[in-house]
């Protein structure tokens, strides 16, 4: 394993209580709601802080043991950071601000300047290399990061909240170039992000902390398909809703019942339902989608080029559908309607 | 609110009394300054200020304005670090000694600085007994008054920046591999330069117009011991033109630290 990770540590706003393992090559997503200890995590792996308790293993080095009472000053772990709002030295230029890692490892200034110019080269930046950290725009300033964290050829990558500064234009474009290098990057890397775009793109793992505890790893498919928490179906956008499975059918904890294509499963389950797969009818549906039920619209959102509808069931749910729709329905807050879904677009999985 | 106060457009008029007590103000401060350049001998400046007992206290001033100085950057720095981040007891202490020197009569400066470092003082006495140094009356001796008196603006000036600066830069220092002196010297002392050189500027003009503590400890002995306020002080009895020309080049040197700080005194607002 290239990183292994054992943290556990108290705070006033969360109990911290997590294990990490990563192979060479591998980023991990570590996907929470601020306040859960995304950042307190890598700061641990840092040795910026120290754990309560706790072991890191970085490629088979042990730099944190507090059993053993070891803890490697940052300085000395092979670990690149990219902190959430850059921390470029203001006072040097891009050139310096890459070229300061091998210096202070003790490389002469031209070798250092020329590895510089190569990682400013390779993030096409080549051109602000005399510019101030003050000049730079967003993207430029987080390109900055990456390659001064990477020129020194960390074991270990951690990016805290690596897109958040960002507008949301540069987002997408820095988003792919950060993929791109991840890619090419050996070691293991840490992802801390609130986004669930970045942990679904950059990620091949994802950790979902919530007040310091995980609540579900995954791929990101699997958790984007089958969340195990409010917090992970919301950020993903999935209906989930609890129940009891027997039969073909799962009561819901919040009333109503739903039909499922797996008569097998029994049991406390979930079910997740994608807001598009809900179909929004005014009359009475008569196909084959084997649930039907009313509801009444609580809420109207405009998202993108679709429309988010809260509706009020039960089971209380959200629909995706375009502005078309919306018009041709007339749907406004407190109409009545009624929806549809298909058994097969349900996923149902033990809770 | 990034709003410069100046180019707001609100109305505001000032009462009448206000306007007419600050005019007074500037008057007094003004006025003084006036007189000064007025009754300047402006034709015999040269000569004034050539003459040897001018001379030896320009000269004498610079080299003990300056010493002071880095005597107190050399100690002063540290010791803004140590109370910004060190944890030691008796910190709020440290802290209130450092400030003394700010509002003690600078006269009591030289008589504690005569008891401690005189020839009987408390380690005055050693230092002659064992090594033959003998500060008071010595131009080393102006040197220590003046960093004295100096030093906490220095002190006080770097431990502010010190504690504004953002220790994050120093933590991205340590995972790009730096040490601590290394963190210190790249990062920590370049991100407070303006605050450091602000407070050398500050150490300096302090030490140069220092006079109490200089003529308690040090005396005024010309050449050895007169700076040139302790000369400007002699020479009002003797020749009063001469007082007005070295008083000149000390208000020129005023006049040129205030422009060096005009970014931290002159813009007023909340920076």
């Amino acid at each position: 394993m290239s990183l292994h990770a054992e943290l556990a540590l108290e705070r006033p706003a969360f109990t911290l209580d997590l294990m990490l393992d990563a192979s060479d090559g591998q980023t991990i997503g570590l996907l929470g709601p601020n306040g859960s200890g995304k950042s307190t995590t890598l700061r641990c792996l840092a040795g910026l802080e120290q754990p309560q308790r706790g072991v890191v293993e970085i490629t088979g080095t042990t730099v944190t043991d507090t059993a053993r009472g070891i803890d490697v000053p940052p300085e000395r772990r092979s670990v690149g950071y990219v902190f959430q709002d850059y921390l470029l030295f203001p006072h040097m230029s891009v050139l310096d601000n890459v070229s300061f890692g091998l210096r202070a490892r003790g490389a002469g200034r031209k070798e250092a300047d020329a590895a510089a110019r190569a990682w400013l080269e390779r993030l096409d930046i080549a051109d602000l290399a005399t510019r101030r950290p003050g000049q730079l725009s967003g993207g430029q300033a987080q390109r900055v990061a990456l390659a001064r964290a990477l020129v020194t050829d960390p074991d270990l990558l951690l990016l805290d909240e690596p897109l958040a500064a960002l507008d949301a234009g540069t987002r997408a474009s820095v988003r792919s170039l950060l993929r791109r290098h991840l890619a090419d990057f050996r070691g293991a890397v840490v992802l801390v992000t609130h986004d669930p775009m970045d942990a679904m793109v950059l990620a091949d793992r994802v950790v979902v902390l919530e007040e310091g505890r995980v609540v579900q790893t995954g791929t990101p498919g699997e958790i984007a398909r089958r969340p195990a928490s409010d917090y992970v179906a919301q950020l993903v956008g999935v209906n989930m809703l609890r129940g009891h499975a027997a039969d073909g059918t799962v009561s819901l904890a919040g009333g109503g019942e739903i039909r499922i294509a797996d008569q097998a499963i029994v049991g406390t389950v979930i079910v997740a339902l994608r807001p598009e797969a809900i179909s929004v009818h005014l009359h009475h549906p008569e196909g084959s989608a084997r649930n039907v039920w009313q509801a009444s619209v609580t809420a109207l959102e405009s998202r993108g080029d679709l429309v988010r509808v809260e509706l009020d069931g039960p089971p209380t749910v959200t629909a995706v559908i375009t502005p078309g729709a919306v018009a041709d329905l007339g749907l406004h807050e407190g109409a009545r309607v009624w929806l549809s879904a298909k058994a097969t677009e349900l996923d149902v999985y033990p809770a | 609110m990034s709003l410069d106060p100046s180019v707001m457009t609100t109305r505001r008029t000032t009462p009448i009394p206000v306007g007419i007590l600050a005019a007074v103000g500037v008057a007094f401060l003004a006025i003084p300054l006036v007189g000064l350049l007025l009754r300047t001998p402006w034709s015999r400046l040269p000569e004034l200020l050539t003459s040897p007992v001018a001379t030896e206290a320009l000269r004498l001033s610079l080299i003990t304005s300056i010493s002071a100085t880095v005597l107190a950057v050399l100690v002063g720095v540290p010791l803004a670090w140590v109370l910004a981040r060190a944890r030691v007891p008796g910190r709020t202490f440290i802290r209130a000694l450092v400030t003394l020197p700010l509002v003690l009569p600078p006269v009591v400066g030289g008589v504690a600085l005569l008891l401690a470092f005189g020839r009987r003082g408390l380690v005055g006495q050693y230092l002659y007994d064992w090594f033959g140094i003998q500060l008071p009356f010595s131009t080393a001796g102006v040197i220590l008054a003046e960093a004295f008196v100096a030093m906490p603006f220095l002190v006080i000036t770097v431990e502010g920046a010190l504690r504004s600066a953002d220790p994050r830069f120093e933590e991205a220092a340590a995972t790009l591999g730096a040490k601590r002196w290394t963190i210190l010297r790249r990062i920590t002392l370049p991100l407070i330069g303006p605050a450091l050189l602000a407070g050398t500027i500050l150490a300096w003009a302090r030490a140069l117009g220092e006079f109490g503590a200089t003529i308690t400890f040090a005396g005024n002995l010309p050449g050895v011991t007169q700076t040139l306020p302790l000369a400007v002080y002699s020479a009002l009895d003797t020749d009063r033109e001469a007082a007005i020309a070295l008083s000149l080049v000390l208000l020129l040197a005023s006049l040129a630290v205030l422009l060096l700080l005009r970014d931290r005194y002159l813009r007023g607002g909340s920076s």
